[in-house]
């Protein structure tokens, strides 16, 4: 089977920055792919590349078996794209956007109409249909979005960061619609700031730090190369927190503060586990936090420092 | 997959196109502050000039001689300056699409690419007729005697539509190069004020300073103004303004269109 999206050795400057330094990228039909990285490492570029918006300055790129260069029109046809930055017509209602995009994909009249009443229901704008965008709040200028791109049924979706800046609600929302595409058979390539929605939504993830991708894998294999999965126990005594480093002995003491961090995946089956232990030794623990791992551990751990949001790398 | 191999659908240039001319006009309809703007002021300039100057000007341009009508002088002149003044919101509203997302929006879909600026220009010739028809209707109140045959009116709609194009095209051009719409607006007040002024559209040529004079003789709109007056009124001209007149306008036109695709296409793959 021909894979959805194939990348490799992308390389792209603008002026003397190196934005992407030879990337390699996969993605299998009907699967998720997560591009994952801080602000800067360039998810985006990558995706305005991928979505012939932009020119790469060299590598071997082939989105639903057409090549980039050749065929930008093939590529078109195949896929949807959702920005960072919403590409509404805020002049126009909700329903006439939708409509614009039925018209742009040559649906005809009858076949338009429907998939527009289709996508308002789908994406509950029913209500909303007929005021325009702009009165539109975050979430709903999200889900318009995401209908406008869905209304040619492309068969493979770009979604840059397709969460951020939204309330948590919504955010669900969002991933939710995610996951009824990908039973469709939709392919996704998402990027994203945040580890917690790539462990969610994807099936395999890619780490980019400064144009280059340090890391690959299923979000397991990712985890696993995280250690900053753990529970805190703070304790108010003394005598409480030195038997409770006999009896958590992989736990690691800060003596100053009365706090032991112990290794845990966060796991519901792990807490029962070392609530049992704690209830068994009688522990008096004063606070328990569980810290799970995100970006900026797994970045700590492919990469060796913490994430740096406002280095540029430069040639 | 079968999606994966079969060929791409034709492109469909004529429904972009109208797709695109739909939206620009829904835009008009629901905010008509730009558009109404474009309409009044041509009307505004006609009276202005008709009513409030128009006596003193004939007297100080005519003379003795008293056959000299200073309204049917003025108007093929004001209905360039109408179709001048107009290319300003075109201009504002293909940069205003571009700081949206949108046009990114447009471009990554299977859309005939010139269709996006060929749909602004289409609404803005579709505005400029409607306010040239009400510039004609004012003035024939305000005492503007046209003896023009209806060859001579087909014509003479045959040059304002095509001189539309033209300068449209290259208003949208300039505007492109502007990253702010308000930046957009001034870069084209040089066609859409500057060259109505410094034309024959108020006063005749000779009654110009020398400079002024020699500029305003060998640039578009007075071949464009003098053609319009012989095929409205009867007035000689100069053999050859008509094919000139009709040279620049396809001029224009060209670099406008190709400048535009170049600045609308910029960075991306075309």
């Amino acid at each position: 089977m021909t894979p959805a999206i194939v990348a490799t050795g992308v390389r792209k400057s603008f002026g003397e920055t190196l934005v992407l330094d030879g990337v390699d990228i996969t993605v299998d039909e009907g699967t998720i792919f997560a591009l994952l990285g801080p602000n800067g490492a360039g998810k985006t570029t990558i995706v305005r590349i991928l979505t012939t918006l932009l020119g790469a300055d060299a590598g071997e790129l082939r989105v639903a078996g057409h090549d980039l260069r050749a065929n930008p029109d093939g590529v078109r046809h195949a896929i949807g794209v959702t920005g960072q930055f919403s590409a509404l017509d805020d002049l126009l209602t909700g329903e006439e956007n939708l409509q614009l995009m039925a018209d742009l994909n040559h649906l005809g009249r009858a076949a338009g109409a429907e998939r527009v009443a289709e996508l308002l229901e789908r994406f509950d704008l029913v209500d909303a249909a007929q005021r325009p965008a702009s009165t539109y709040s975050g979430g709903m200028k999200r889900r318009l979005d995401l209908a406008m791109t869905l209304v040619g049924s492309p068969r493979i979706i770009f979604l840059d960061e397709p969460s951020t800046g939204l309330d948590p609600r919504s955010r669900h929302n969002i991933w939710q619609l995610i996951r009824q595409l990908v039973a469709d058979g939709v392919t996704i390539l998402l990027t994203t700031q945040y580890l917690e929605e790539a462990d969610q939504l994807a099936d395999r993830i890619a780490v980019l730090d400064h144009g280059k991708l340090v890391a690959q894998g299923t979000p397991e294999q990712l985890k696993r190369l995280v250690p900053g999965g753990h529970v805190q126990l703070r304790f108010t005594s003394p005598e409480e927190f030195a038997l409770a480093g006999q009896v958590l002995p992989a736990a690691v003491p800060n003596h100053e503060s009365l706090v032991l961090q112990v290794p845990n995946d966060g796991s519901v089956h792990s807490l029962r586990d070392l609530l049992a232990r704690i209830d068994d030794s009688s522990l008096e623990v004063s606070e328990l936090t569980v810290h799970t791992p995100d970006l900026d551990d797994v970045f700590f751990a492919v990469t060796g420092q913490p994430t740096q949001r406002e280095e540029v790398t430069t040639k | 997959m079968s999606t994966m191999t079969h060929t791409s659908p034709a492109p469909r240039p004529v429904a972009d196109i109208g797709t695109m001319l739909r939206r620009n006009l829904r835009h008009a309809q629901r905010y008509p502050g730009l558009s109404l703007g474009a309409l009044g002021m041509p009307v505004i300039m006609i009276l202005l000039f008709g009513l409030v100057f128009g006596d003193t000007f004939a007297a100080g341009l005519g003379g003795a001689d008293t056959s000299f009508d200073y309204i049917d002088f003025l108007t093929p002149g004001i209905l360039l300056m109408s179709i001048a003044s107009g290319t300003m919101s075109p201009a504002v509203a293909v940069c205003t699409d571009m700081t949206e997302g949108i046009v990114a929006r447009f471009k990554t879909m299977a859309v005939f690419r010139p269709a996006f600026l060929t749909g602004h220009v289409l609404g803005n010739v579709i505005l400029t007729i409607v306010s040239l028809v009400l510039v004609i209707g004012f003035a024939v109140l305000i005492g503007f005697r046209p003896n023009a045959s209806l060859g001579d009116w087909l014509l003479a709609a045959g040059l304002l539509i095509a001189v539309t194009v033209a300068l449209t095209w290259f208003a949208i051009a300039l505007g492109l190069t502007s990253k702010t719409p308000e930046g957009a607006s001034n870069i084209v007040l040089p066609i859409s004020l500057l060259l109505p002024f410094l034309s024959n559209t108020f006063i005749p040529l000779e009654s110009m300073p020398s400079g002024i004079r020699w500029f305003a003789e060998y640039q578009p709109f007075t071949p464009i103004i003098d053609t319009l007056r012989h095929l409205l009124l009867g007035t000689p001209m100069d053999s050859g303004d008509g094919w000139l007149a009709i040279a620049w306008c396809a001029a224009i036109a060209v670099v406008g269109y190709f400048w535009s695709q170049k600045n609308y296409n910029k960075g991306t793959v075309a």
